[in-house]
């Protein structure tokens, strides 16, 4: 039995370069003119008072172009009459693979249907990945993400924490994208009971 | 005698002060410039904060510089365990001075004559008397061969640098200094003779003034036009003499970490940079002196501007002074901006490929150079 050998397929494109490459000098100045003309035109637009960069000078400047649905600052929704929605059930600080979410939990004997409130809530955002399964965890759609990016960055970590006068500043007449939900019929709730 | 005292002091601290500022300046201008040119800001952070208010001063990150330098100074000094401490120590030191030194015969400037600068002020006037300065440092005769002494010194101290450092990686990037830098010294004083043979003086100031004329009735007399391809060799081989991409294989960060100066930090560490950096102004200053006419101005000589058309346009010492300054530091910026441009736009050769590049493309094209400019100034006497 005699054994032929194949031959081999080749995946890659042969390196193939004429006189002209091969003089090297004119494809380094096309090259220099190319990176020189992008230069020049970005001087130009800085000049002009344009914006010669793709990128954003970040905490001054975000983008414009976020997602619709974007996972940015954590928020929580507010009973009508500015209450935090939140009953303190902990399943979102269960559910958090990083660990960052801390709650207190209160008791209020002044609204008997939820008597349980969050006395303490915060987010510790140096460590936060913002995967967003808080909330889907949570069962009062009580704490969601709006399409703001948090104001992050800080040279002290002892800022980075989103604490609850700030979660409760969520304004839900402004956002028309994710509105408050409708009341129910029959009165605000744990009103006259 | 204490006049040439002064002029001179007054000189070498001119020179100093611009070859540290452009040293520092140009750290910026390679960061912003890279920047700009791959569609980014560039480093915009630091910054000054007038004290007991609250301006920051952010100067498009002009202090970048000057934090990095306080950041190098204050590092710790990390020594590993060598053999020869002493050698390395000096190391740094032997590469950083000779670029210095370099610049003492480069003429930054034309004919100095104080008496007719202080005219208003008779008695510095009187105490100067007629003589006149040439405006560098030291006008010597070899000029140019002083330039390739001193250039030469530097690579003694990257291999001294890389043997001292007890690191293979250092000894690496050492043997690859000492290869490459050799083998473009020569390339560079190849392309530099066939200016030689032109001008017929090593010079630097003579050199200068030849450049000062006419060529054709309309261009300016420069080297640059005269020698058009010694011009982009020469400046090909000192871009590899300063071991920059693409020519940056002694400090290749993805094969040496850092090269022959691996085992340095700090302030030592950062001297290697700060002569890197210097070392391109210098580069800069020495292809304005060889190639673009030094300090000069077309069509401009020491009494003023003479136009084309036969236009006289007299202009007094203080301000000619002036300009001719101006001119030789804007000269080389352009040239210290195009080094960068070179060096964001390249990629970085293989080792041999250096070398192949080096003996068996650019010297022959020297030679060539140099024989067609031999029997082109030969028939032309």
């Amino acid at each position: 039995m005699s054994y032929t050998a194949r031959p081999r397929k080749q995946y890659w494109n042969e390196p193939e370069m004429g006189w002209w490459e091969r003089v090297y000098l004119p494809e380094i100045l096309r090259g220099l003119a190319i990176t020189g003309g992008v230069f020049t035109r970005n001087m130009w637009r800085w000049m002009t008072g344009r914006k010669g960069a793709l990128t954003t000078y970040y905490p001054e400047e975000t983008r414009a172009d976020y997602a619709r649905n974007n996972r940015g600052k954590h928020i929580l929704t507010q009973r009508p009459d500015g209450r935090p929605q939140c009953v303190a059930c902990n399943m979102c600080a269960t559910v958090c693979p990083a660990q960052v979410i801390e709650i207190d939990a209160a008791f209020d004997p002044a609204d008997p249907d939820h008597p349980k409130y969050p006395s303490r809530f915060e987010i510790d955002y140096s460590r936060c990945i913002f995967c967003g399964l808080c909330v889907e965890a949570c069962p009062e759609d009580a704490i969601r993400m709006v399409k703001v990016v948090p104001d992050l960055p800080s040279g002290d970590r002892g800022r980075m924490w989103l604490t609850l006068p700030e979660l409760l500043s969520w304004s839900p007449a402004a956002d028309v994208g994710k509105p408050y939900p409708p009341r129910p019929a029959g009165g605000p709730p744990g009103g006259e009971h | 005698m204490i006049q040439d005292l002064v002029v001179h002091l007054v000189y070498i601290g001119y020179a100093l002060t611009v070859l540290l500022l452009f040293g520092t300046v140009l750290t910026w201008v390679e960061r912003k410039q890279a920047a700009v040119m791959s569609d980014r800001i560039g480093a915009n952070r630091a910054y000054i904060r007038i004290p007991f208010t609250r301006v920051k001063l952010i100067w498009w990150g002009l202090f970048h510089g000057m934090a990095d330098g306080l950041k190098m100074i204050v590092k710790e000094d990390w020594k590993p365990a060598v053999y020869d401490k002493f050698a390395y120590a000096l190391a740094p030191w032997i590469v950083f001075t000779p670029i210095l030194l370099v610049f003492a015969v480069i003429p930054f400037g034309g004919a100095l004559e104080p008496a007719k600068l202080f005219a208003g002020i008779p008695a510095v006037a009187q105490w100067f008397g007629e003589k006149t300065y040439q405006m560098q440092i030291a006008q010597l005769d070899g000029g140019l061969l002083i330039v390739f002494a001193f250039g030469g010194i530097s690579v003694i101290g990257a291999m001294l640098a890389g043997w001292s450092s007890s690191n293979k990686y250092s000894m690496l990037g050492a043997l690859r200094a000492g290869g490459q830098m050799i083998s473009y010294e020569l390339v560079m004083g190849l392309t530099v003779l066939g200016l030689i043979l032109i001008y017929g003086t090593f010079d630097l100031t003579a050199i200068v003034q030849h450049q000062s004329g006419i060529l054709l009735g309309f261009l300016p007399a420069w080297g640059v036009f005269y020698q058009p391809f010694a011009a982009t060799l020469f400046m090909a081989a000192a871009i590899a003499e300063n071991k920059r991409i693409p020519f940056d294989l002694p400090e290749a960060e993805s094969e040496l970490i850092a090269g022959f100066y691996t085992e340095y930090s700090a302030m030592k560490m950062g001297l290697f940079m700060f002569a890197e950096f210097i070392e391109i102004a210098i580069i800069g200053a020495l292809f304005t002196t060889l190639f673009l006419g030094g300090y000069n101005l077309p069509y401009m000589s020491d009494a003023g501007f003479l136009l084309p058309g036969g236009h006289e346009i007299p202009l007094p010492h203080g301000v000619v002074v002036v300009i001719q300054l101006v001119t030789f530091l804007v000269k080389v910026l352009v040239m210290s901006s195009f080094q960068i441009l070179i060096r964001w736009s390249l990629p970085r050769f293989r080792y041999d490929q250096v070398l192949m590049f080096a003996w068996k493309f650019m010297l022959p094209l020297a030679l060539a150079n140099l024989t067609v400019t031999v029997v082109a100034v030969w028939l032309l006497q």
